[in-house]
């Protein structure tokens, strides 16, 4: 019977049509992080590049995340050797400045290169408002999943990755995501008074391999 | 005729495995070619938590070799960490083998970098909930398969004895002649 043949090829197809279309429907390049939402790895590193103005920190001051408690933070993770680290630079150094004296922190993290390449690139960039540090052996990275540069992570008041964004970021992002996450923040306060306190938990969290 | 149809066949399932290919295709990562190749000095940085005695034991080595060939290098295309000579690999080596020397199990090392890159780190996907499925359909397809051979083949044997018994319908299958 003909109509029984079509039924059967059809019904045998229809599933792998069907599985090659749901395909279809994803990127293969998109890798969906499973830290928005979770306490946001807690890191200590070194400032190799202090930034500038009101944004600049001292040479070889070590950040650490807990200290930054109450701030939104925009942790931008980039190399001198990544080509599209070059297209954002000007925007988030841009974006910072805007935003100095308002709770926000930018953070450049340098991932697999060595600071002196990072300042050179800085320098021929023109300079960065904000402070990038070095990440020895790509720790933070790692503890962030890191998969390519750039990668943009945003934690809000509460140490709380909000989003991540990969690839070159655009003013309208950042400006989205920075002043959704400072309304929130305004409206439920960063919890708990003790930051040292805290700080040292997170610290010992974050290195405790 | 029949070699046309043939390079049909073979084109038709040359697209089905890129499709499918390409739909499970690990994610490029974005530009790492120009990543420096050498960066001694972070390394030794890096490795400097572990001891000697750690360093040079053939246990841990071998327990770091197990777990690193299990997880997925995220800069390259379906390699393990253990495989790549990417730094970023080396770097998660380094990590994997830190935290079996400070006495975490091979299961715990893996759910960390689960719980930062997700299930797509691990090379064989867990088999539990939608993985059951890859695990389940080989199977059940080779099982199926069988089962259309096996009633082609019955078809097909039958098929004489069909038109013998409608010369004569009144004779049963026992009565015919072989």
């Amino acid at each position: 019977m003909n109509w029984k043949r079509a039924l059967i090829a059809s019904a045998t197809a229809a599933p792998v049509i069907g599985l090659l279309a749901w395909g279809m429907t994803r990127d293969p390049n998109n890798i969906l992080s499973p830290l928005p939402g979770r306490e946001a790895p807690a890191f200590q590193l070194a400032v190799f590049a202090p930034g500038q103005g009101e944004l600049q920190r001292p040479m070889g001051d070590t950040v650490r995340l807990a200290s930054l408690r109450g701030k939104v933070v925009v942790l931008n993770f980039w190399a001198s050797w990544c080509l599209a680290c070059r297209d954002e630079h000007q925007v988030l150094s841009i974006v910072a400045q805007s935003y100095a004296g308002q709770p926000v922190q930018f953070l450049g993290v340098l991932y697999n290169d060595v600071p002196d390449k990072g300042r050179a690139w800085i320098a021929e960039m023109g300079g960065q408002s904000y402070p990038s540090v070095d990440d020895p052996g790509a720790r933070a990275a790692i503890d962030y999943g890191l998969y390519g540069v750039p990668e943009t992570f945003f934690l809000d008041v509460n140490g709380k990755v909000a989003y991540k964004h990969t690839g070159p970021v655009s003013a309208g992002v950042l400006r989205i995501k920075i002043d959704s996450l400072m309304a929130a923040g305004a409206a439920a306060p960063a919890k708990g008074d003790s930051v040292t306190g805290d700080s040292a938990k997170a610290v010992k969290a974050g290195t405790g391999r | 005729m029949t070699g046309y149809r043939g390079l049909v066949r073979a084109l038709l399932i040359g697209t089905v495995a890129t499709s499918v290919a390409a739909a499970q295709a690990p994610a490029l990562p974005a530009a790492p070619a120009g990543a420096p190749q050498d960066s001694g000095a972070l390394r030794v940085q890096v490795q400097g938590t572990l001891s000697e005695a750690q360093k040079n034991d053939p246990k841990l080595e071998e327990m770091t070799k197990t777990v690193a060939s299990e997880l997925r290098c995220p800069v390259c295309q379906g390699l393990s960490i253990q495989d790549s000579p990417s730094e970023l690999s080396q770097q998660m080596r380094t990590v994997v083998k830190e935290q079996l020397a400070s006495g975490k199990s091979e299961q715990e090392v893996k759910d960390y970098f689960i719980s930062k890159y997700g299930e797509w780190i691990l090379l064989e996907p867990q088999p539990h909930g939608f993985n059951l499925l890859i695990y389940a359909l080989p199977v059940l397809l080779v099982l199926g398969g069988a089962g259309f051979i096996v009633l082609l083949v019955k078809r097909w044997t039958a098929a004489p004895v069909a038109i013998a018994a409608s010369g004569d319908a009144t004779r049963t299958n026992d009565e015919i002649p072989e």
